[in-house]
C-alpha cells in the first residue's frame, strides 16, 4: 500500500519521503510507483497539469523527522507496526499528524505505542488508492478533533472523501469484507464453485464491482491472512480464521496480483 | 512478436489482427475490432495497463502524455490508430 499512497500523493503534487527496509525494496518501489502513476494517468484519476511531487527514498526512519504528516503502512503485524510507530513518534515534532494505514489493528491499541496519542489517527486507504475516492477514517478514543480536522483536510487536498468511524478492530470495511473473502475461498476449497463462479455470482447478482476473490488478489493474500488472524485473535469469530486454501496459496507464494498469481493468473505484467 | 513488426511498415490490418489474437488469448473471448472493451466489461482498468505495456513492447513505442488515456485503448481500432500515430511521430 505504500506505493499506492505514494502514487496518490505525488500525483497530487505532494512531496513524499518513502522509507523501506532495504535499497532493493526501494528500487522495486520506485519502479512500481512509476507504473502506478502511468496507470493513474491512463485512467485520468490525477489532476491534469499538476506538477508531480518530489519522491525521496530512504532506508532511515530519521529522514521523516521534518515531515508534516507521517503515514505508517507496514505489514499488518502488531509487533512490526509498534516498532515503526514508536520510533516515528519519538522523531517527529509535536503537531505532526501520525496516520496509520491499518486495515484491522485497533487505533486504541496503537495509541499506547506513541508519545502523543491525540495526534494519531487511522486512515484506511482503499486499493488502488489513486482510483478509489472514498477512505475510511478511524477516530481513536484519544484522537483529538484538531487531528481529525487536519487529516480530513489533507485527504481532501488529495482528492479523497472521508467517512469517519469510531475505533473497532477491523473497523467497518474489513469486519465485513475479510470474512466474506475467507468464506469465498472456503467455497472454492470445498469444490462448491470455482473462483470465477463465486465472483460472478457476487458481481452479477449482488452488484459488487469486483468479486471477493479478485478483491483478495488485489489486497494481497499474505496481507489478507495477516489481517484475518488479527480479527480472529481479537474477536474469536470462526469466519475470520484463514481457511486452508488461503494459507496454502500464501505458502506457495501465490499472493495475488503482486506475484502474478492468486485465485487468478495475471500474466507477466503486475498491475 | 517478430522483429519484422517493429521494423517494417505495418498495415492497420496486421496490427488489428495481432491485437485481436492477443486479446483472444488473454481474455479467452473473441472480440470485434470496434467493440468497447471496457463498456462491455470484458477487461478491467487494471488490464488496460497491460495493454499499454503490450503495445509499447510489441511496437517499440512510448505511450506518454496526452496519448496515455483510456479512450485510446477502448477498442482494437483505437489502439491500432494510436500505434500508427505514435510510430509516425517517432519516424518524423
Amino acid at each position: 500500500m505504500g506505493t499506492n499512497i505514494t502514487t496518490l500523493a505525488i500525483g497530487f503534487g505532494v512531496p513524499v519521503v518513502l522509507i523501506d527496509i532495504s535499497d532493493d525494496a526501494l528500487i522495486a518501489a520506485r519502479k512500481t510507483i512509476k507504473q502506478k502513476v502511468r496507470h493513474a494517468q491512463l485512467l485520468g484519476t490525477l489532476p491534469p497539469d499538476r506538477v508531480q511531487g518530489e519522491l525521496v527514498t530512504s532506508t532511515s526512519l530519521d529522514d521523516v523527522a521534518d515531515s508534516t504528516t507521517v503515514i505508517e503502512a507496514v505489514v499488518e503485524i502488531p509487533e512490526a507496526k509498534q516498532k515503526v510507530l514508536s520510533a516515528v513518534s519519538a522523531i517527529v515534532s509535536p503537531g505532526t499528524t501520525l496516520i496509520s494505514n491499518t486495515s484491522c489493528i485497533s487505533i486504541d491499541e496503537m495509541a499506547a505505542w506513541v508519545t502523543r496519542p491525540d495526534e494519531l489517527v487511522g486512515v484506511h486507504f482503499m486499493n488502488p488508492s489513486y482510483m478509489i475516492k472514498m477512505v475510511e477514517v478511524i477516530k481513536g478514543t484519544k484522537t483529538s478533533e484538531a487531528t481529525l480536522e487536519r487529516v480530513i483536510r489533507l485527504l481532501a487536498d488529495l482528492g479523497r472523501e472521508s467517512l469517519v468511524i469510531n475505533n473497532s478492530t477491523g473497523f467497518v470495511i474489513n469486519r465485513l469484507l475479510h470474512p466474506l473473502i475467507n468464506t469465498a475461498a472456503m467455497l472454492v476449497d470445498e469444490g462448491v464453485a470455482s473462483a470465477e463462479v463465486v465472483d460472478g455470482l457476487l458481481e452479477g447478482c449482488l452488484g459488487h464491482s469486483t468479486g471477493p476473490l479478485r478483491t483478495g488478489d488485489l489486497i494481497g493474500l499474505d496481507n489478507l491472512v495477516d489481517s484475518l488472524w488479527v480479527l480472529y485473535n481479537a474477536r474469536g469469530d470462526e469466519s475470520c480464521k484463514p481457511c486452508n486454501g488461503l494459507l496454502q496459496k500464501v505458502q506457495e507464494g501465490n499472493l495475488g496480483r503482486k506475484s502474478g498469481r492468486g485465485f487468478y493468473d495475471y500474466g507477466k505484467v503486475a498491475s | 512478436m517478430t522483429t519484422d513488426q517493429t521494423t517494417a511498415a505495418l498495415t492497420a490490418e496486421a496490427i488489428e489482427d495481432a491485437l485481436l489474437a492477443f486479446l483472444a488469448e488473454r481474455i479467452k473471448t473473441e472480440v470485434a475490432a470496434d467493440q468497447d472493451l471496457f463498456k462491455s466489461g470484458l477487461v478491467s482498468s487494471m488490464f488496460a495497463m497491460q495493454l499499454v505495456v503490450h503495445l509499447e513492447e510489441t511496437y517499440d513505442i512510448a505511450i506518454i502524455g496526452p496519448d496515455l488515456k483510456l479512450d485510446n485503448f477502448r477498442t482494437v481500432k483505437a489502439m491500432t490508430s494510436l500505434v500508427h500515430r505514435v510510430r509516425d511521430a517517432d519516424d518524423a
